[in-house]
């Protein structure tokens, strides 16, 4: 499509270089340069070129299929695990290829942190589950790794709820606190960014709700990267919106214009629920 | 269009009320296939009944704690005891577990986390059924001559002596055995027949461990690398700990089929009649005494429980038959045992993993 690949280098400085009120000029966090995905012989991802500022939330849109949680996981590199893939292109974090050979992918991944659509509490303790990242990552003083606990839940918002159990089991815990869980435990290893794919797409209203909130005051400190069906959401917690069609990035610019002014038709067709 | 339907469902009520609300429709079939699950399980709990029922009956009055404390006599039934069998089959099955568990658990996590799906792991895995099903009478054969007589290679007649001169009898010649600690070959002694019984239960323990490990939602593990752990603090944290009841079954099953095989250690060659337990030491207090016989017990000749059974079977005076059903209450207690212990065990570590 030679139509979108030129629309790109004039949308790939866009958020970094956008001077509206609400939102300054942020620092990129994350760059994809001409990324392409391989599952095999079938490419999934078509040369995105994308930009992801600092302590931002983005969300990724488009119908199912259209590779928005293909590129999420390339960001931590989780694409790596499935056999037969390959990709071509680079993805900067902070200036630094983590596709090089050079880059550990478990260091990487404690800098990325990852929640996923299904919310996936180890069968232990919910204390033990905060503090598995930093214990695999060495981390054996006990006073210190309490304090961690606390803090990832306090942020994930959950620790009035399970401050008096923490040594229960985390399979106890509602679907919604179980994904709280979940962010609590990715926040535990002290990551810069945060991948969510579909994180309150399991859930109850009541709890999307809570999930929202959380990461609207998540990104204060973290740079959020979030992949969801739901159009509301996007509309409402992030500040930038990529919209995804057959693994071309067809779209990127604030969620606001996004929703209310799309450059491209195809954009437009998918927001008003034309198709998708 | 949509006027059609409606009078069909009227229809149907009217013309067969029997088909809806009688008995006929497939009822009898049902109640067929229910008498026959039913039959089949009340068949095998008879047979199982009267089999212990016959045997406990000829075996009261000889089960008694001199049948468990004594060592055998080819003379006198009275007198035969079981110690050297318990006593033989606890090294072989405690061998066997100490080759068999990690070999097989290793191997299963190899298969299940770290191999490619080329066509060598998959003929490999195809086989491991073959294996499971091989006649364990193919195993006392493969390990009468690897572990045995290892091919022949080794001692003054072996044909490593006669290519080169060199005679080569074992390892650590010991003074005060005045042998070698380590013999070559092994000849007919405990380690050969748990050695021989590893290669006989390795595939059942690796085909459960395998299906263990299938059982673990590969969500567990994107979640655990996700969070920058290593493959192998994965395998360690929370797969192993997770399979871990499904991998005790298995092994559950194994030691089960070991302690009562008999074909491939009579295949071995193990003994008979036997005075005389593994490293002679057939109390605490002897192995407080003489600690080195612990060295020495996987290198002594030996004999299992359901050798001495089969032995006692075959004997001419008519007593030996009353010994041998005491023999297999015995065993099948034993086996009972483990079992029950193994499956409590396993229950507790399930409820240790706080699902």
């Amino acid at each position: 499509m030679p139509n979108t690949a030129s629309s790109f280098s004039g949308l790939v400085k866009r958020p970094a270089n956008n001077g509206e009120t609400t939102k300054e000029t942020r620092r990129s966090k994350i760059e994809s340069r001409s990324l392409c995905f391989y599952y095999g012989d079938s490419q999934a991802l078509f040369d995105i070129s994308m930009v992801i500022p600092e302590r931002s939330v983005t969300a990724l849109i488009g119908p199912s299929g259209c590779g928005k949680s293909t590129f999420l996981r390339t960001l931590n590199r989780m694409n790596d695990i499935i056999e037969g893939t390959r990709h071509s292109g680079e993805i900067l974090l902070e200036d630094q290829n983590i596709y090089a050979p050079e880059v550990d992918v478990v260091a990487l991944r404690k800098q990325v942190g990852m929640v996923f659509q299904k919310s996936t509490p180890f069968p232990k303790s919910i204390f033990d589950n905060v503090a598995y990242g930093p214990r695999i990552g060495g981390l054996r003083d006990r006073e210190k790794t309490a304090h961690i606990v606390e803090t990832s839940l306090q942020r994930a918002a959950l620790w009035k709820e399970v401050q008096n159990r923490l040594h229960d089991s985390a399979m106890a815990l509602s679907g919604g606190q179980q994904q709280r869980l979940c962010i609590a435990r990715a926040l535990a290893t002290d990551p810069e960014v945060l991948l969510m794919d579909e994180p309150a797409s399991a859930l109850d209203p009541a709890s999307t709700a809570r999930i929202e909130d959380l990461i609207f005051e998540l990104k204060e400190k973290y740079t959020i990267v979030i992949v969801t069906h739901n159009m509301q959401q996007a509309a409402r917690v992030s500040d930038f919106t990529a919209f995804f069609l057959k693994g071309v990035m067809i779209e990127i610019g604030d969620t606001e214009q996004i929703f209310t002014n799309p450059k491209e038709k195809q954009t437009q067709d998918y927001i008003t629920g034309r198709f998708g | 269009m949509t006027d059609a339907p409606p009078p069909a469902v009227q229809e149907s009520p009217a013309t067969s009320p029997v088909n809806r609300l009688g008995k006929e429709a497939g009822k009898a079939e049902n109640r067929l296939f229910f008498w026959t699950c039913r039959a089949a399980i009340w068949v095998s709990v008879a047979v199982l009944l009267v089999l212990l029922i016959s045997v406990t009956k000829n075996a009261v009055g000889w089960l008694d704690w001199q049948f468990l404390s004594n060592f055998d006599s080819a003379r006198s039934p009275a007198k035969a005891g079981m110690l050297s069998g318990i006593l033989g089959t606890g090294w072989v099955i405690i061998l066997t577990i100490l080759f068999a568990v990690p070999v097989g658990v290793g191997a299963a996590i190899y298969l299940e986390e770290y191999a490619a799906d080329n066509w060598l792991n998959r003929f490999i895995r195809l086989n491991l059924s073959n294996l499971a099903g091989v006649p364990s009478i193919v195993y006392g054969i493969l390990g009468l001559t690897v572990f045995v007589r290892m091919f022949g290679a080794f001692g003054p007649q072996g044909w490593i002596a006669q290519w080169t001169g060199w005679v080569f009898e074992g390892f650590f010649w010991s003074e005060h055995f005045q042998t070698y600690l380590i013999p070559l070959p092994f000849g007919r002694v405990v380690i050969s027949g748990a050695l021989t019984l590893s290669l006989l239960v390795l595939p059942v323990i690796i085909i459960a461990s395998q299906e263990a490990l299938r059982a673990i939602p590969s969500s567990l593990r994107h979640a655990s690398l996700a969070l920058g752990a290593t493959k192998w603090q994965t395998i360690r944290f929370q797969i192993l700990p997770a399979a871990v009841p499904g991998i005790m079954t298995g092994i559950i099953l194994a030691v089960s089929r070991a302690i009562g095989e008999t074909a491939p250690l009579v295949m071995l060659g193990a003994m008979t009649f036997v005075y005389f337990a593994p490293g002679n030491l057939d109390s605490v207090s002897d192995v407080m005494q003489h600690p080195e016989g612990l060295i020495k017990a996987p290198f002594d000749t030996f004999t299992v429980m359901p050798i001495q059974i089969f032995n006692w079977v075959r004997q001419s005076k008519e007593e030996f038959k009353y010994v041998a059903a005491a023999g297999i209450v015995v065993l099948l207690a034993i086996l009972l045992l483990l079992n029950g212990l193994a499956i409590l065990i396993r229950n507790r570590y399930s409820k240790h993993m706080r699902w």
